[in-house]
Formats: structure tokens, C-alpha cells, sequence
């Protein structure tokens, strides 16, 4: 499956940037029957210079979701999510903080 | 410009490996243990303090194994990592996540858990490691997603 659209949101909340991430991946399990196809890695990205660096497992939900927190931060910010799967594929979005 | 089968493997072969060598690597023997205490020795986290800084939001009952909100966060100075451990899982270790300067020791993410297990969370400070866990009840077993 081709990588698919990813959605995100980055706000000011209590003085820190909240971003809420979402992205389309079945994530399925070696237990499903179907083969084993989830993301890896998932990298955070505040105006340029990487803040957060995950790995992740199948156990994580189809379509993730992710809300990360960042330290103080502005509106017009840019963040960045990408992320990579066992694949290979690959995808991100970019937004500016609202 | 005249496309050759080569050069056209060769796009591809760059395609694919340029997003591989942009990610830190995937630790695949940690999230290959079968069981928490295995995967936290390759993590380096073996005898981890219990500590009441670690705040795991989650549900008590999970209805739906397939989707288990679980939302962390570590109230310890200098937290630099969090690893989230689901112990009754086939393989524990859902998840590990950095932070580097700018980033909160806090996320929230959706797991899956295959029945009634205690989700563990080790935060990683100072390169001392510290625990807290909680027991989540699964009704229906959401491994087969």
C-alpha cells in the first residue's frame, strides 16, 4: 500500500505546543495473517531541528495517532512529522503552528 | 533524456534508501524480546526504580483491544526517554520514544494489547532508569489488526 495522507494540527496550549499527528498506515501485526507492515520511526521536526526521534512497533493502533508536546514554541512555527515504515515507505506533512 | 532499465534502477535504488539513511535506526532486537524483562536488558534498563513521577493516563477497562489510548508523561528531571511496554503482548515493546532539547517527556498514542496486561512505562534520566506500571483490562483482544 502506497503511503497515505497524514493530518496534523499544532497549537499553542499552556504556554507549550501541542501536536496532534495522524497517519494512514494499516500497521498490521505478524498475527493478523497479513504481513507484517508498520512504521518504524517517527521523527518530530520544530522549525527545522529535530525535537523528538521514536521507534515504534506493530502494537502500535492502525492509523496512529500521536499527540507530542513541545516546549513553549510560537504561533507560525513550522513542525514536522515524518515517518518510515518496515518498507521502506515513507511520508510527512508540515504545518505551522495556529 | 533516454531511459535505460539501468538508470531506471538506480532511481528507484536511491528512491528507497534515501528515506532509510534520513531515520535513526530501528532496534530490532529490542523489539524482537518476547518478554518485558528481556527487552528492557537490551534497552540497558534491567532493574528499573519504581518511581511516582511517572504519570500513565489509560483507561481501566479497554473495550476494544484494538485501539487503547495511553497517554504518558514523566514529571523527572532531565528525562530524556520514554519506553512504553505492553507485558503481555507477543512482543512487549511498543514503543521508545527521544526527546531532545525543546520536546516535553510526554505523548499519547494508541496501542493495541491482546488481553488484560499491566502497560509499563520506563523513563530514562540522567542514565538512570526508572518505572511505573498499570493494569489495563482488555474485553475483546485487538492483536489480530
Amino acid at each position: 500500500m502506497a503511503a497515505g495522507p497524514m493530518k496534523m494540527r499544532a497549537t499553542i496550549a499552556g504556554g507549550n505546543t501541542d501536536v496532534r499527528v495522524l497517519m494512514t498506515h494499516p500497521m498490521t501485526t505478524a498475527q493478523s495473517g497479513q504481513p507484517l507492515h508498520f512504521i518504524q520511526n517517527v521523527v518530530v521536526k520544530q522549525n527545522g531541528k529535530t525535537v523528538i526521534e521514536a521507534e515504534i512497533s506493530q502494537a502500535v493502533s492502525r492509523n496512529p495517532v500521536f499527540t507530542f508536546r513541545l516546549k513553549g514554541g510560537a504561533k507560525g512555527d513550522k513542525i514536522e512529522v515524518s515517518w518510515v515504515d518496515n518498507k521502506g515507505d515513507s511520508n510527512k506533512i508540515e504545518s505551522a503552528v495556529a | 533524456m533516454k531511459t535505460t532499465r539501468r538508470t531506471l534502477i538506480a532511481a528507484l535504488g536511491a528512491l528507497l534508501l534515501k528515506p532509510l539513511a534520513a531515520f535513526a535506526a530501528w532496534n530490532e532486537q529490542a523489539f524482537g524480546a518476547k518478554t518485558a524483562a528481556d527487552a528492557l536488558k537490551t534497552l540497558g534498563a534491567s532493574s528499573p526504580a519504581a518511581s511516582k513521577d511517572i504519570v500513565i493516563e489509560a483507561p481501566q477497562i479497554a473495550e476494544n483491544g484494538a485501539v487503547v489510548p495511553i497517554e504518558v508523561s514523566s514529571n523527572i528531571p532531565g528525562t530524556s526517554s520514554i519506553a512504553v511496554l505492553i507485558e503481555k503482548n507477543p512482543f512487549p515493546l511498543a514503543g521508545r520514544f527521544e526527546f531532545k532539547d525543546g520536546a516535553l517527556p510526554y505523548v499519547k498514542l494508541n496501542v493495541k494489547m491482546g488481553e488484560t496486561s499491566d502497560v509499563r512505562v520506563i523513563a530514562t534520566a540522567g542514565g538512570k532508569h526508572f518505572a511505573a506500571s498499570r493494569e489495563i483490562k482488555v474485553t475483546i483482544g485487538g492483536c489480530g489488526g
